[in-house]
Protein backbone atom coordinates (compact mmCIF):
# COMPACT_ATOMS: atom_id res chain seq x y z
CA UNK A 1 0.00 0.00 0.00
CA UNK A 2 1.12 3.53 -0.66
CA UNK A 3 2.12 5.84 2.16
CA UNK A 4 -1.03 7.93 1.82
CA UNK A 5 -3.13 8.61 4.89
CA UNK A 6 -6.22 8.10 2.79
CA UNK A 7 -6.33 6.53 -0.60
CA UNK A 8 -9.29 5.94 -2.83
CA UNK A 9 -8.93 3.51 -5.73
CA UNK A 10 -11.28 3.32 -8.69
CA UNK A 11 -14.36 4.20 -6.65
CA UNK A 12 -17.71 3.66 -8.35
CA UNK A 13 -20.99 4.75 -6.78
CA UNK A 14 -24.46 4.19 -8.23
CA UNK A 15 -27.69 5.79 -7.10
CA UNK A 16 -30.92 3.95 -7.69
CA UNK A 17 -34.14 5.91 -7.99
CA UNK A 18 -37.42 4.20 -8.93
CA UNK A 19 -36.21 1.87 -11.64
CA UNK A 20 -33.32 3.94 -12.92
CA UNK A 21 -29.69 3.63 -11.97
CA UNK A 22 -27.43 6.65 -12.17
CA UNK A 23 -23.69 6.22 -12.22
CA UNK A 24 -22.63 9.10 -10.02
CA UNK A 25 -18.97 8.26 -9.47
CA UNK A 26 -17.17 6.54 -12.29
CA UNK A 27 -13.81 5.46 -11.00
CA UNK A 28 -12.37 8.05 -8.64
CA UNK A 29 -8.71 7.83 -7.62
CA UNK A 30 -7.52 10.04 -4.82
CA UNK A 31 -4.48 10.10 -2.54
CA UNK A 32 -4.15 12.17 0.58
CA UNK A 33 -0.65 11.99 2.07
CA UNK A 34 -0.24 12.89 5.76
CA UNK A 35 0.21 16.63 6.47
CA UNK A 36 -1.06 17.62 3.03
CA UNK A 37 -3.70 20.08 1.91
CA UNK A 38 -5.71 18.62 -0.90
CA UNK A 39 -8.63 20.20 -2.75
CA UNK A 40 -11.47 18.47 -4.52
CA UNK A 41 -13.00 21.06 -6.78
CA UNK A 42 -15.99 20.87 -9.08
CA UNK A 43 -19.33 22.40 -9.91
CA UNK A 44 -22.67 21.24 -8.57
CA UNK A 45 -23.41 17.71 -9.70
CA UNK A 46 -19.75 16.81 -10.26
CA UNK A 47 -19.79 14.21 -7.48
CA UNK A 48 -17.49 15.92 -5.00
CA UNK A 49 -19.92 15.68 -2.11
CA UNK A 50 -20.71 12.03 -2.91
CA UNK A 51 -16.98 11.29 -2.85
CA UNK A 52 -16.73 12.95 0.54
CA UNK A 53 -19.71 11.03 1.87
CA UNK A 54 -18.28 7.76 0.61
CA UNK A 55 -15.03 8.49 2.43
CA UNK A 56 -16.85 9.35 5.64
CA UNK A 57 -19.17 6.35 5.29
CA UNK A 58 -22.23 8.58 5.20
CA UNK A 59 -23.78 7.41 1.93
CA UNK A 60 -27.37 6.46 2.45
CA UNK A 61 -27.69 2.82 1.56
CA UNK A 62 -29.32 1.10 -0.23
CA UNK A 63 -30.17 4.24 -2.26
CA UNK A 64 -26.49 4.69 -2.99
CA UNK A 65 -24.30 1.70 -3.63
CA UNK A 66 -20.54 1.44 -3.87
CA UNK A 67 -20.29 -0.93 -6.82
CA UNK A 68 -16.54 -1.11 -7.18
CA UNK A 69 -13.33 0.29 -5.77
CA UNK A 70 -11.28 0.36 -2.62
CA UNK A 71 -10.62 2.88 0.13
CA UNK A 72 -7.80 2.72 2.63
CA UNK A 73 -7.30 4.85 5.69
CA UNK A 74 -3.87 4.48 7.24
CA UNK A 75 -3.52 1.17 5.44
CA UNK A 76 -6.82 -0.17 6.77
CA UNK A 77 -9.50 -1.18 4.30
CA UNK A 78 -12.52 1.04 4.95
CA UNK A 79 -14.94 -1.00 2.89
CA UNK A 80 -14.36 -4.36 4.50
CA UNK A 81 -13.72 -3.36 8.10
CA UNK A 82 -16.46 -4.17 10.65
CA UNK A 83 -19.08 -1.46 11.12
CA UNK A 84 -17.99 -0.90 14.68
CA UNK A 85 -14.46 0.02 13.66
CA UNK A 86 -15.75 2.20 10.86
CA UNK A 87 -17.97 4.13 13.25
CA UNK A 88 -15.08 4.54 15.67
CA UNK A 89 -13.02 6.21 12.94
CA UNK A 90 -15.70 8.70 12.01
CA UNK A 91 -15.51 11.95 13.90
CA UNK A 92 -12.29 10.85 15.61
CA UNK A 93 -9.56 9.95 13.15
CA UNK A 94 -11.34 11.69 10.28
CA UNK A 95 -13.50 14.67 11.10
CA UNK A 96 -15.75 16.93 9.10
CA UNK A 97 -16.31 20.66 9.01
CA UNK A 98 -19.74 21.37 7.62
CA UNK A 99 -20.73 24.04 5.18
CA UNK A 100 -23.46 26.02 6.82
CA UNK A 101 -22.79 27.31 10.33
CA UNK A 102 -26.39 28.51 10.55
CA UNK A 103 -27.97 25.08 10.25
CA UNK A 104 -25.42 22.62 11.54
CA UNK A 105 -25.67 23.74 15.15
CA UNK A 106 -28.62 22.83 17.34
CA UNK A 107 -30.36 26.09 18.32
CA UNK A 108 -31.70 24.84 21.67
CA UNK A 109 -28.44 23.70 23.27
CA UNK A 110 -25.48 25.81 24.29
CA UNK A 111 -22.22 25.43 22.40
CA UNK A 112 -20.71 23.87 25.51
CA UNK A 113 -23.47 21.25 25.78
CA UNK A 114 -23.13 20.30 22.13
CA UNK A 115 -19.37 20.04 22.21
CA UNK A 116 -19.32 18.06 25.46
CA UNK A 117 -21.80 15.60 24.00
CA UNK A 118 -19.71 15.13 20.89
CA UNK A 119 -16.64 14.53 23.00
CA UNK A 120 -18.46 12.09 25.28
CA UNK A 121 -19.57 9.89 22.39
CA UNK A 122 -16.26 10.16 20.61
CA UNK A 123 -14.55 8.99 23.81
CA UNK A 124 -17.00 6.16 24.17
CA UNK A 125 -16.35 4.94 20.64
CA UNK A 126 -12.64 5.03 21.24
CA UNK A 127 -13.00 3.30 24.61
CA UNK A 128 -11.57 6.27 26.49
CA UNK A 129 -12.94 7.65 29.72
CA UNK A 130 -12.91 11.26 30.77
CA UNK A 131 -14.72 12.94 33.64
CA UNK A 132 -17.25 15.69 33.00
CA UNK A 133 -14.76 18.20 34.33
CA UNK A 134 -12.01 16.99 32.02
CA UNK A 135 -14.40 17.19 29.11
CA UNK A 136 -15.14 20.81 29.82
CA UNK A 137 -11.43 21.57 30.10
CA UNK A 138 -10.84 19.94 26.71
CA UNK A 139 -13.73 21.84 25.09
CA UNK A 140 -12.43 25.16 26.37
CA UNK A 141 -8.95 24.28 25.19
CA UNK A 142 -10.18 23.60 21.65
CA UNK A 143 -12.27 26.78 21.60
CA UNK A 144 -9.06 28.61 22.45
CA UNK A 145 -7.27 26.86 19.60
CA UNK A 146 -9.73 28.31 17.07
CA UNK A 147 -8.78 31.77 18.39
CA UNK A 148 -11.89 32.50 20.38
CA UNK A 149 -11.05 35.44 22.59
CA UNK A 150 -13.34 34.37 25.41
CA UNK A 151 -13.85 30.57 25.31
CA UNK A 152 -15.84 30.56 28.56
CA UNK A 153 -18.44 32.93 27.14
CA UNK A 154 -18.73 30.98 23.89
CA UNK A 155 -19.09 27.78 25.92
CA UNK A 156 -22.17 29.20 27.61
CA UNK A 157 -23.67 30.79 24.47
CA UNK A 158 -26.49 29.54 22.33
CA UNK A 159 -25.74 29.52 18.58
CA UNK A 160 -28.02 32.51 17.97
CA UNK A 161 -25.82 34.63 20.24
CA UNK A 162 -22.82 34.16 17.96
CA UNK A 163 -22.04 35.73 14.59
CA UNK A 164 -21.61 33.64 11.43
CA UNK A 165 -17.83 33.67 11.65
CA UNK A 166 -17.90 32.61 15.33
CA UNK A 167 -20.28 29.78 14.50
CA UNK A 168 -18.01 28.59 11.72
CA UNK A 169 -15.15 28.55 14.22
CA UNK A 170 -17.26 26.50 16.61
CA UNK A 171 -17.76 23.96 13.81
CA UNK A 172 -14.02 23.83 13.27
CA UNK A 173 -13.50 23.39 17.02
CA UNK A 174 -16.01 20.52 17.01
CA UNK A 175 -14.06 18.78 14.27
CA UNK A 176 -10.83 19.17 16.26
CA UNK A 177 -12.20 17.78 19.55
CA UNK A 178 -10.89 14.25 19.15
CA UNK A 179 -7.60 15.16 17.56
CA UNK A 180 -8.27 13.82 14.07
CA UNK A 181 -5.51 13.20 11.54
CA UNK A 182 -7.70 14.03 8.57
CA UNK A 183 -9.99 17.03 8.35
CA UNK A 184 -12.61 17.10 5.64
CA UNK A 185 -14.06 20.55 4.99
CA UNK A 186 -17.17 20.90 2.86
CA UNK A 187 -17.34 24.39 1.34
CA UNK A 188 -16.16 26.13 4.51
CA UNK A 189 -16.93 29.81 4.66
CA UNK A 190 -19.13 30.03 1.57
CA UNK A 191 -22.01 31.28 3.70
CA UNK A 192 -19.86 34.06 5.11
CA UNK A 193 -18.77 37.55 4.09
CA UNK A 194 -15.48 37.89 2.20
CA UNK A 195 -13.49 39.33 5.06
CA UNK A 196 -14.81 36.67 7.45
CA UNK A 197 -14.20 33.94 4.90
CA UNK A 198 -10.61 35.08 4.52
CA UNK A 199 -10.12 34.80 8.30
CA UNK A 200 -11.67 31.34 8.45
CA UNK A 201 -9.49 30.07 5.62
CA UNK A 202 -6.40 31.47 7.26
CA UNK A 203 -7.39 29.89 10.57
CA UNK A 204 -7.88 26.50 8.93
CA UNK A 205 -4.59 26.74 7.16
CA UNK A 206 -2.77 27.70 10.38
CA UNK A 207 -4.43 24.92 12.36
CA UNK A 208 -3.63 22.30 9.75
CA UNK A 209 0.00 23.37 9.69
CA UNK A 210 0.38 23.72 13.47
CA UNK A 211 -1.17 20.37 14.26
CA UNK A 212 0.23 18.45 11.33
CA UNK A 213 -3.20 17.46 10.00
CA UNK A 214 -4.18 16.45 6.53
CA UNK A 215 -6.92 18.54 4.94
CA UNK A 216 -9.35 17.57 2.22
CA UNK A 217 -11.13 20.69 1.06
CA UNK A 218 -14.28 20.25 -0.96
CA UNK A 219 -15.26 23.39 -2.79
CA UNK A 220 -16.50 24.97 -6.00
CA UNK A 221 -14.45 28.11 -5.43
CA UNK A 222 -11.15 28.04 -7.32
CA UNK A 223 -9.85 31.06 -5.43
CA UNK A 224 -10.29 29.22 -2.13
CA UNK A 225 -8.38 26.25 -3.56
CA UNK A 226 -5.49 28.39 -4.58
CA UNK A 227 -5.32 30.10 -1.19
CA UNK A 228 -5.40 26.99 0.97
CA UNK A 229 -4.33 23.84 -0.83
CA UNK A 230 -1.14 22.55 -2.38
CA UNK A 231 -2.65 19.84 -4.58
CA UNK A 232 -5.92 19.82 -6.54
CA UNK A 233 -8.25 17.25 -8.01
CA UNK A 234 -10.73 18.68 -10.53
CA UNK A 235 -13.97 16.72 -10.84
CA UNK A 236 -16.65 16.80 -13.50
CA UNK A 237 -19.55 14.42 -14.03
CA UNK A 238 -18.27 11.76 -11.70
CA UNK A 239 -14.68 11.56 -12.87
CA UNK A 240 -11.45 13.30 -11.93
CA UNK A 241 -10.62 15.18 -15.11
CA UNK A 242 -7.29 16.53 -13.98
CA UNK A 243 -5.09 16.64 -10.92
CA UNK A 244 -1.81 18.25 -10.07
CA UNK A 245 -0.05 20.67 -7.78
CA UNK A 246 -1.98 23.91 -7.31
CA UNK A 247 0.77 26.03 -8.83
CA UNK A 248 1.03 23.90 -12.00
CA UNK A 249 -2.66 23.41 -12.46
CA UNK A 250 -3.52 27.08 -12.21
CA UNK A 251 -0.56 28.18 -14.32
CA UNK A 252 -1.02 25.61 -17.08
CA UNK A 253 -4.25 23.63 -17.00
CA UNK A 254 -4.14 20.71 -19.45
CA UNK A 255 -7.74 19.64 -19.90
CA UNK A 256 -10.36 21.71 -21.72
CA UNK A 257 -12.74 21.49 -18.79
CA UNK A 258 -10.19 22.84 -16.33
CA UNK A 259 -9.22 25.61 -18.75
CA UNK A 260 -12.85 26.66 -19.17
CA UNK A 261 -13.49 26.47 -15.43
CA UNK A 262 -10.54 28.72 -14.66
CA UNK A 263 -11.46 31.07 -17.50
CA UNK A 264 -14.97 31.47 -16.08
CA UNK A 265 -13.70 32.89 -12.80
CA UNK A 266 -13.98 36.69 -12.82
CA UNK A 267 -10.58 38.31 -12.32
CA UNK A 268 -9.79 41.08 -9.94
CA UNK A 269 -7.59 42.54 -12.67
CA UNK A 270 -10.67 42.93 -14.84
CA UNK A 271 -9.76 41.09 -18.02
CA UNK A 272 -12.37 38.35 -17.84
CA UNK A 273 -14.12 37.74 -21.13
CA UNK A 274 -17.42 36.20 -20.26
CA UNK A 275 -18.15 35.04 -23.78
CA UNK A 276 -15.41 32.41 -23.75
CA UNK A 277 -16.96 29.72 -21.61
CA UNK A 278 -19.06 27.95 -24.21
CA UNK A 279 -16.78 24.92 -24.09
CA UNK A 280 -18.33 23.75 -20.83
CA UNK A 281 -21.11 21.16 -20.35
CA UNK B 1 -26.28 67.66 -19.89
CA UNK B 2 -27.87 64.24 -20.12
CA UNK B 3 -29.96 63.43 -17.11
CA UNK B 4 -28.90 60.31 -15.22
CA UNK B 5 -31.42 57.48 -15.04
CA UNK B 6 -31.05 57.18 -11.30
CA UNK B 7 -29.99 59.84 -8.87
CA UNK B 8 -29.76 59.12 -5.17
CA UNK B 9 -29.25 62.19 -3.01
CA UNK B 10 -28.38 62.15 0.69
CA UNK B 11 -30.37 58.99 1.25
CA UNK B 12 -30.86 57.96 4.88
CA UNK B 13 -32.73 55.15 6.50
CA UNK B 14 -32.89 54.44 10.18
CA UNK B 15 -34.76 51.67 11.90
CA UNK B 16 -36.13 51.95 15.43
CA UNK B 17 -34.67 49.65 18.06
CA UNK B 18 -37.18 48.52 20.62
CA UNK B 19 -36.86 46.83 23.97
CA UNK B 20 -38.64 43.46 24.38
CA UNK B 21 -41.64 45.39 25.74
CA UNK B 22 -41.89 47.65 22.71
CA UNK B 23 -40.35 50.76 24.18
CA UNK B 24 -38.26 52.78 21.77
CA UNK B 25 -34.65 52.53 22.93
CA UNK B 26 -32.71 53.90 20.02
CA UNK B 27 -32.21 53.65 16.28
CA UNK B 28 -29.93 51.95 13.81
CA UNK B 29 -28.69 54.04 10.93
CA UNK B 30 -28.81 51.41 8.20
CA UNK B 31 -28.13 53.88 5.39
CA UNK B 32 -26.37 57.12 6.09
CA UNK B 33 -26.19 60.02 3.61
CA UNK B 34 -25.68 57.94 0.51
CA UNK B 35 -25.48 59.77 -2.80
CA UNK B 36 -24.70 58.42 -6.26
CA UNK B 37 -26.06 58.54 -9.79
CA UNK B 38 -26.11 56.21 -12.75
CA UNK B 39 -26.04 57.40 -16.34
CA UNK B 40 -28.10 55.78 -19.09
CA UNK B 41 -26.82 52.38 -20.15
CA UNK B 42 -24.23 52.22 -17.37
CA UNK B 43 -23.58 49.61 -14.73
CA UNK B 44 -23.07 50.87 -11.19
CA UNK B 45 -21.84 48.47 -8.56
CA UNK B 46 -22.61 48.68 -4.87
CA UNK B 47 -20.13 46.58 -2.94
CA UNK B 48 -20.49 45.75 0.70
CA UNK B 49 -20.79 43.00 3.24
CA UNK B 50 -23.82 41.92 5.22
CA UNK B 51 -25.15 44.78 7.29
CA UNK B 52 -23.62 47.43 5.02
CA UNK B 53 -27.05 48.64 3.89
CA UNK B 54 -26.84 47.58 0.25
CA UNK B 55 -30.12 45.69 0.26
CA UNK B 56 -31.88 48.49 2.14
CA UNK B 57 -30.82 50.91 -0.60
CA UNK B 58 -32.20 48.52 -3.23
CA UNK B 59 -35.48 48.25 -1.36
CA UNK B 60 -35.80 52.03 -1.17
CA UNK B 61 -35.12 52.42 -4.89
CA UNK B 62 -37.80 49.81 -5.56
CA UNK B 63 -40.22 51.70 -3.34
CA UNK B 64 -40.52 48.76 -0.95
CA UNK B 65 -39.22 50.73 2.03
CA UNK B 66 -39.75 54.47 2.47
CA UNK B 67 -36.53 56.43 3.09
CA UNK B 68 -36.17 58.34 6.36
CA UNK B 69 -34.78 61.30 4.45
CA UNK B 70 -33.17 62.09 1.13
CA UNK B 71 -34.33 61.85 -2.47
CA UNK B 72 -34.39 59.20 -5.11
CA UNK B 73 -34.80 60.59 -8.62
CA UNK B 74 -35.72 58.14 -11.32
CA UNK B 75 -35.46 59.72 -14.75
CA UNK B 76 -35.51 63.08 -13.02
CA UNK B 77 -38.70 62.33 -11.13
CA UNK B 78 -38.74 62.05 -7.35
CA UNK B 79 -40.11 58.67 -6.45
CA UNK B 80 -40.86 59.86 -2.93
CA UNK B 81 -44.45 60.53 -3.92
CA UNK B 82 -44.87 57.72 -6.45
CA UNK B 83 -42.92 55.01 -4.65
CA UNK B 84 -44.43 51.64 -5.45
CA UNK B 85 -46.93 53.02 -7.98
CA UNK B 86 -47.43 51.22 -11.32
CA UNK B 87 -45.71 54.12 -13.10
CA UNK B 88 -42.69 53.72 -10.84
CA UNK B 89 -42.60 49.94 -11.25
CA UNK B 90 -42.62 50.30 -15.02
CA UNK B 91 -39.32 52.12 -14.79
CA UNK B 92 -37.48 49.93 -12.34
CA UNK B 93 -37.49 46.19 -11.77
CA UNK B 94 -35.45 43.87 -9.64
CA UNK B 95 -33.75 40.49 -10.01
CA UNK B 96 -33.31 38.72 -6.70
CA UNK B 97 -30.50 36.62 -5.34
CA UNK B 98 -32.02 33.19 -5.21
CA UNK B 99 -34.20 32.26 -8.18
CA UNK B 100 -35.21 29.12 -6.29
CA UNK B 101 -37.22 31.22 -3.88
CA UNK B 102 -38.08 34.26 -5.98
CA UNK B 103 -40.12 32.23 -8.48
CA UNK B 104 -43.48 30.90 -7.36
CA UNK B 105 -43.22 27.09 -7.52
CA UNK B 106 -46.92 26.80 -8.33
CA UNK B 107 -46.73 29.01 -11.41
CA UNK B 108 -45.43 27.92 -14.76
CA UNK B 109 -42.81 30.08 -16.45
CA UNK B 110 -45.42 31.75 -18.66
CA UNK B 111 -47.70 32.44 -15.68
CA UNK B 112 -44.82 34.03 -13.77
CA UNK B 113 -43.91 36.26 -16.69
CA UNK B 114 -47.54 37.11 -17.39
CA UNK B 115 -48.15 38.64 -13.96
CA UNK B 116 -46.30 41.89 -14.70
CA UNK B 117 -47.79 41.97 -18.22
CA UNK B 118 -51.25 41.75 -16.73
CA UNK B 119 -50.46 44.44 -14.17
CA UNK B 120 -49.15 46.58 -16.99
CA UNK B 121 -52.44 46.28 -18.87
CA UNK B 122 -51.23 44.36 -21.91
CA UNK B 123 -54.22 42.91 -23.78
CA UNK B 124 -54.70 39.20 -23.15
CA UNK B 125 -54.29 38.38 -26.85
CA UNK B 126 -50.76 39.79 -26.96
CA UNK B 127 -49.47 38.18 -23.81
CA UNK B 128 -48.42 34.78 -25.20
CA UNK B 129 -46.46 36.47 -27.96
CA UNK B 130 -44.73 38.75 -25.48
CA UNK B 131 -43.82 35.77 -23.25
CA UNK B 132 -42.17 34.05 -26.21
CA UNK B 133 -40.38 37.25 -27.09
CA UNK B 134 -39.08 37.65 -23.53
CA UNK B 135 -37.94 34.02 -23.33
CA UNK B 136 -36.11 34.53 -26.59
CA UNK B 137 -34.40 37.60 -25.14
CA UNK B 138 -33.00 35.51 -22.26
CA UNK B 139 -32.09 32.74 -24.71
CA UNK B 140 -34.58 30.14 -23.54
CA UNK B 141 -36.64 28.11 -26.04
CA UNK B 142 -40.33 29.04 -26.26
CA UNK B 143 -41.26 25.53 -25.13
CA UNK B 144 -40.02 26.41 -21.64
CA UNK B 145 -43.10 28.59 -21.13
CA UNK B 146 -45.09 25.63 -19.87
CA UNK B 147 -42.42 24.35 -17.49
CA UNK B 148 -42.44 24.81 -13.73
CA UNK B 149 -39.47 26.12 -11.74
CA UNK B 150 -38.54 22.68 -10.38
CA UNK B 151 -38.00 21.50 -13.95
CA UNK B 152 -35.34 24.16 -14.56
CA UNK B 153 -31.70 24.40 -13.55
CA UNK B 154 -30.47 27.28 -11.39
CA UNK B 155 -29.20 29.26 -14.37
CA UNK B 156 -32.44 28.73 -16.30
CA UNK B 157 -34.49 29.88 -13.30
CA UNK B 158 -32.43 33.05 -13.07
CA UNK B 159 -33.02 33.65 -16.80
CA UNK B 160 -36.76 33.37 -16.19
CA UNK B 161 -36.44 35.85 -13.31
CA UNK B 162 -34.63 38.23 -15.67
CA UNK B 163 -37.34 37.77 -18.32
CA UNK B 164 -39.99 38.55 -15.73
CA UNK B 165 -38.15 41.70 -14.68
CA UNK B 166 -37.87 42.80 -18.33
CA UNK B 167 -41.57 42.18 -19.01
CA UNK B 168 -42.59 45.79 -18.39
CA UNK B 169 -39.60 47.14 -20.36
CA UNK B 170 -38.00 48.94 -17.41
CA UNK B 171 -35.19 51.46 -17.74
CA UNK B 172 -33.36 50.42 -14.61
CA UNK B 173 -32.72 46.90 -13.40
CA UNK B 174 -31.67 46.37 -9.80
CA UNK B 175 -29.61 43.18 -9.53
CA UNK B 176 -29.26 41.97 -5.95
CA UNK B 177 -26.47 39.37 -5.99
CA UNK B 178 -27.98 37.83 -9.13
CA UNK B 179 -25.40 35.06 -9.52
CA UNK B 180 -24.27 34.22 -6.01
CA UNK B 181 -26.37 31.03 -5.99
CA UNK B 182 -24.94 29.81 -9.31
CA UNK B 183 -21.88 27.82 -10.41
CA UNK B 184 -19.04 29.87 -11.96
CA UNK B 185 -19.64 28.66 -15.51
CA UNK B 186 -23.36 29.43 -15.21
CA UNK B 187 -22.56 32.76 -13.58
CA UNK B 188 -20.37 33.68 -16.54
CA UNK B 189 -23.20 32.96 -18.97
CA UNK B 190 -25.79 34.90 -16.98
CA UNK B 191 -23.49 37.92 -16.74
CA UNK B 192 -22.80 37.60 -20.44
CA UNK B 193 -26.54 37.67 -21.08
CA UNK B 194 -26.98 40.74 -18.87
CA UNK B 195 -24.22 42.58 -20.73
CA UNK B 196 -25.91 41.75 -24.05
CA UNK B 197 -29.36 42.77 -22.85
CA UNK B 198 -27.97 46.00 -21.47
CA UNK B 199 -26.63 46.88 -24.91
CA UNK B 200 -29.68 45.77 -26.87
CA UNK B 201 -32.29 47.40 -24.65
CA UNK B 202 -30.28 50.38 -23.48
CA UNK B 203 -30.73 49.18 -19.90
CA UNK B 204 -29.16 50.72 -16.83
CA UNK B 205 -28.05 48.40 -14.03
CA UNK B 206 -27.59 48.81 -10.32
CA UNK B 207 -25.49 45.79 -9.42
CA UNK B 208 -25.35 44.84 -5.76
CA UNK B 209 -22.76 42.28 -4.74
CA UNK B 210 -20.09 41.29 -2.29
CA UNK B 211 -18.14 39.57 -5.06
CA UNK B 212 -15.48 42.12 -5.92
CA UNK B 213 -13.93 40.10 -8.74
CA UNK B 214 -17.27 39.93 -10.49
CA UNK B 215 -17.88 43.61 -9.89
CA UNK B 216 -14.55 44.51 -11.42
CA UNK B 217 -15.63 42.86 -14.67
CA UNK B 218 -19.20 44.07 -14.84
CA UNK B 219 -19.54 47.52 -13.29
CA UNK B 220 -17.99 50.68 -14.74
CA UNK B 221 -18.32 52.58 -11.51
CA UNK B 222 -18.40 51.28 -8.01
CA UNK B 223 -19.38 52.47 -4.55
CA UNK B 224 -18.06 50.71 -1.48
CA UNK B 225 -20.52 50.61 1.41
CA UNK B 226 -19.35 50.26 4.97
CA UNK B 227 -21.83 50.35 7.85
CA UNK B 228 -24.38 52.33 5.85
CA UNK B 229 -22.05 54.92 4.33
CA UNK B 230 -20.34 55.10 0.97
CA UNK B 231 -16.68 55.21 1.90
CA UNK B 232 -15.24 55.18 -1.58
CA UNK B 233 -16.63 55.73 -5.07
CA UNK B 234 -15.17 56.01 -8.50
CA UNK B 235 -14.32 54.15 -11.68
CA UNK B 236 -14.02 50.46 -10.85
CA UNK B 237 -10.56 50.13 -12.37
CA UNK B 238 -9.27 53.11 -10.40
CA UNK B 239 -10.79 52.07 -7.08
CA UNK B 240 -9.52 48.51 -7.45
CA UNK B 241 -6.03 49.41 -8.54
CA UNK B 242 -5.60 52.19 -6.08
CA UNK B 243 -7.94 51.74 -3.13
CA UNK B 244 -7.79 54.69 -0.77
CA UNK B 245 -10.06 53.73 2.08
CA UNK B 246 -8.83 51.17 4.62
CA UNK B 247 -12.03 49.19 4.36
CA UNK B 248 -11.77 48.91 0.58
CA UNK B 249 -8.22 47.67 1.01
CA UNK B 250 -9.34 45.09 3.54
CA UNK B 251 -12.12 43.89 1.23
CA UNK B 252 -9.71 43.56 -1.68
CA UNK B 253 -7.13 41.81 0.46
CA UNK B 254 -9.75 39.22 1.44
CA UNK B 255 -10.73 38.13 -2.07
CA UNK B 256 -9.54 34.62 -2.92
CA UNK B 257 -7.87 34.86 -6.33
CA UNK B 258 -6.79 32.43 -9.05
CA UNK B 259 -3.72 34.05 -10.59
CA UNK B 260 -0.42 35.60 -9.65
CA UNK B 261 -1.31 38.86 -11.42
CA UNK B 262 -4.34 39.29 -9.18
CA UNK B 263 -2.31 38.43 -6.13
CA UNK B 264 0.11 41.17 -7.04
CA UNK B 265 -2.60 43.83 -7.12
CA UNK B 266 -4.19 42.72 -3.86
CA UNK B 267 -3.24 44.99 -0.96
CA UNK B 268 -1.01 43.19 1.52
CA UNK B 269 -2.52 43.83 4.92
CA UNK B 270 -2.99 41.53 7.88
CA UNK B 271 -6.50 40.14 8.19
CA UNK B 272 -8.38 41.15 11.29
CA UNK B 273 -10.27 39.00 13.76
CA UNK B 274 -13.97 39.24 14.31
CA UNK B 275 -16.77 40.38 12.07
CA UNK B 276 -17.15 43.58 10.06
CA UNK B 277 -14.26 45.66 11.36
CA UNK B 278 -14.80 48.64 13.58
CA UNK B 279 -13.24 51.99 12.81
CA UNK B 280 -10.63 51.35 15.52
CA UNK B 281 -9.63 48.05 13.95
CA UNK B 282 -9.23 49.72 10.58
CA UNK B 283 -7.05 52.37 12.15
CA UNK B 284 -4.97 49.73 13.93
CA UNK B 285 -4.54 47.95 10.60
CA UNK B 286 -3.16 51.04 9.01
CA UNK B 287 -0.72 51.52 11.88
CA UNK B 288 0.33 47.87 11.61
CA UNK B 289 1.95 48.72 8.32
CA UNK B 290 -1.12 48.53 6.13
CA UNK B 291 0.61 50.79 3.66
CA UNK B 292 0.84 54.34 2.60
CA UNK B 293 -2.86 55.16 2.40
Amino acid sequence: MSSALLSVRDLHVDFTTYNQTHKVLKGINLDIPPHSQIALVGESGSGKTVTMKAIMGLLRQPLARITAGEMYYDGRDLLTMPDKERVALRGTAMSMIFQDPMTSLNPVFTIGDQMRTILKYADRRLGRTRSARERKVRVLEVLGQVRMRDPERVFQSYPIMLSGGMRQRVLIAMALLSEPKLLIADEPGTALDVTTQAQILKLMKDLVEERGLALLMITHNLGVVRETCSYVYVMNKGVVVEHGSTADLFAAPQEDYTKALIAAVPRLTGETRFGTVEAMR
Amino acid sequence: MIRPVLEVIDLCKSFPVRSPFGRLTGEVKAVNNVSFSIGRGKVYGLAGESGSGKSTIARMIMGLTPPTSGDILLDGEDIGSTGGSPAHRRKVQMVFQNPGSSLNPRRSVSQSITVPLHANGLPRADRARRVTELLDMVQLPASYAERYPHELSGGQKQRVAIARALAVAPKLLVLDEPTSALDVSVQAKVIDLLVDLGRQLDLTFLFISHDLSLMRNFAEKVGVLYLGSLVETGRTSVVFENPRHDYTRLLLASVPVVSAEEEAMRPRIPLIDGEIPTAEQLLALRKAGGGEA
